[in-house]
């Protein structure tokens, strides 16, 4: 059996795939659910192995829903959008389906994943690397426990490596984020964050000083108090961004 | 190619006025230096009727070519050499023609540097009268191209605002109507006359045409019905419209995108029940609406500063109206979202 949600804000769009669905006996629809944070909650509950996604939806996106799943099943992208439809396909997806679309489309993309399921399931997290790239992001989405944060550029102070998750140091608090620096260094604005060092990215508003290091490592104040090491590289882009 | 001088009907007769009076002025003259009537005349009208060809020659000269360098150069010795030539073939033609012994002959001799002083004035002031009028002519050619270039970028533009405007409110209402029509065959079909109007009423306007308030409101409706049926109960609206605002006059489509970002913003900032708001008032000769949204100020969303591309393009559409950058305002109060803007009403 085959367990599946369907993720839109539109009731009768979540109706067409209900709908569509019928056809697929083997396919057990778990929940309907409005918004991203209600598919969370039933992401987590109800363990699917396909989702049918809607991409803009109310206050968290379904690239920005997906990014915050440890395992995200299977995806099926369902939107009037296709501004991010080579991205989707370029990492994967199982399909994407643009709407509206016709029940031998839909079909299509299930048959699809029905038939190549563990490939696909595997290559799911390359969705979610090609969400950073909608061009510049404006805010970073992050799960903390149950609860769902939304943390603006300009209250990031700096992010640091620490294996596979990016620690992000914003105010006060620290959030952990399984994302890489080199996916944040594509998807933050570049004018904004700097990558200084192999291990640190820094937000250039919060620079307070440059001081030299031995030979040519430099060393770099923020606001808050940390100090940050910046490589020879790291000093060659910091100077580049602040026209030094 | 601007219409040379010459080529001007209104300028002939003044031409020919102007050497009628000068014609005039010197067979008194001569007549007061004694001469009798008949040849003060003659030798008046030979002596102007060829001074004018030479003018109307000069003035050809000028329209059609004009040194880049050295003008003030060339026009003088433009200048001396027509009134060379225009002084020997004159003082022929009188001999060959009006020629008298006694007086005439006098006259005739001493006058030569008088009458060159008199034609260089008249080719000199003509010159002046020709590039004075060839600048007007081109300033004025200038501005229609500049005006005409202006108007139609400003056509070309707001064709594409407008176009933007649409797409992806089309899919997803027929993919809403996709779902309706086995579940609910009748709401689907008035689905599909409501989005049919609502396109038509959106194609047919045209752009400098002003419509009353009630009619974009009808339009507006449309509009709100069909996203009704998309987001079902989650979308509410209130109107309040006085009376006196439906007979305004707005420019076409300036609500419905305000009201489209209204209602994206309140839809994809909030997760609950969403109630947008309409209000207008017709204050000292000015429509004022106002749009109101609510929204969640945490949720950081990315067009809030008001650079979204609906509040971006009806200010720039208002601008490119009214030439104006104060008629819309965006206010945020706790957690509602404010667009207010208003339309300069004719006072009449």
């Amino acid at each position: 059996m085959t367990k599946a949600l369907i993720i839109d804000d539109e009731p009768l769009a979540r109706q067409v795939v209900k709908e569509y669905l019928e056809a697929f006996p083997e396919i057990t629809l778990m929940a309907e659910c409005n918004d991203g944070f209600e598919a969370i909650k039933a992401i987590t509950q109800h363990q699917p192995d396909l989702i049918f996604l809607d991409i803009q939806m109310p206050k968290i996106s379904g690239f920005e829903m997906l990014e915050l799943l440890d395992e995200p099943p299977g995806v099926i992208f369902t939107t009037a959008f296709d501004e991010y439809a080579i991205r989707a396909f370029e990492a994967n997806a199982v399909d994407y389906l643009l709407k509206p679309f016709s029940q031998d489309r839909f079909c299509a993309a299930v048959q699809r994943y029905l038939g190549q399921q563990a490939e696909f399931r595997q290559k799911v997290p390359a969705v979610v690397e090609a969400a950073g790239n909608q061009g510049p992001l404006q805010r970073i989405v992050i799960r903390d426990g149950s609860k769902i944060k939304i943390i603006p550029l300009q209250d990031v102070i700096m992010l640091e490596a620490a294996d596979d998750y990016v620690k992000i140091h914003a105010g006060e608090a620290v959030y952990l984020k399984k994302k890489t620096m080199s996916s944040f260094e594509k998807s933050l604005p570049e004018e904004q964050f700097v990558r200084v060092h192999r291990s640190y990215m820094i937000n250039i508003s919060q620079i307070t000083r440059i001081d030299p290091l031995e030979k040519e490592n430099h060393v770099a104040l923020l606001k808050a108090g940390p100090r940050v090491p910046v490589s020879k590289s790291g000093y060659q882009r910091l100077k580049q961004v602040l026209d030094m | 190619m601007a219409e040379p001088l010459i080529a001007q009907r209104r300028f002939y007769l003044t031409f020919v006025i102007y050497w009628v009076i000068w014609t005039i002025i010197q067979t008194s003259l001569l007549q007061w230096y004694g001469l009798e009537g008949k040849i003060a005349l003659a030798d008046s009208v030979v002596t102007y009727v060829l001074l004018a060809l030479f003018c109307v020659t000069v003035c050809n000269i000028l329209t059609y070519y004009e040194p880049t360098r050295d003008l003030l150069l060339f026009l003088i010795i433009l200048a001396a050499i027509a009134t060379g030539v225009w002084g020997v073939t004159d003082k022929a033609l009188l001999q060959w023609l009006v020629y008298r012994d006694g007086l005439h002959g006098e006259l005739l001799t001493k006058s030569v540097p008088v009458r060159f002083c008199i034609a260089f004035l008249h080719i000199g002031w003509m010159i002046i009268i020709t590039l004075f009028w060839k600048r007007i002519e081109s300033e004025r050619e200038d501005q229609t191209r500049r005006h005409d270039l202006e108007k139609m970028s400003r056509e070309a533009e707001l064709y594409k605002l407008r176009q933007q405007l649409q797409p992806h409110f089309l899919f997803n209402s027929l993919n809403s109507i996709n779902a309706l029509i086995r579940s609910q065959p009748t709401e689907a079909r008035k689905m599909v006359h409501q989005l049919s109007e609502f396109l038509r009423g959106t194609l047919k306007r045209e752009e400098n045409q002003m419509i009353s308030l009630d009619e974009e409101l009808q339009h507006l409706r449309l509009y709100l019905d069909i996203e009704k049926v998309r987001f079902g109960h989650r979308l509410k609206t209130t109107f309040d419209t006085l009376d006196d605002t439906l007979v305004c006059k707005v420019p076409p489509l300036v609500l419905q995108p305000l009201m489209e970002n209204a209602i994206k913003f309140g839809l994809y900032g909030t997760t609950g029940e969403v109630t947008i708001g309409l209000r207008t008032r017709l204050i000292d000769h000015y429509l004022v609406a106002a749009i109101k949204n609510p929204f969640d100020p945490e949720m950081q969303l990315q067009d809030h500063s008001g650079t979204g591309f609906g509040l971006k393009s009806i200010r720039r559409r208002l601008y490119l109206l009214y030439g104006r950058d104060d008629l819309m305002e965006i206010n945020q109060e706790k957690n509602l979202f404010v667009v207010i803007f208003r339309i300069p009403q004719p006072y009449d």
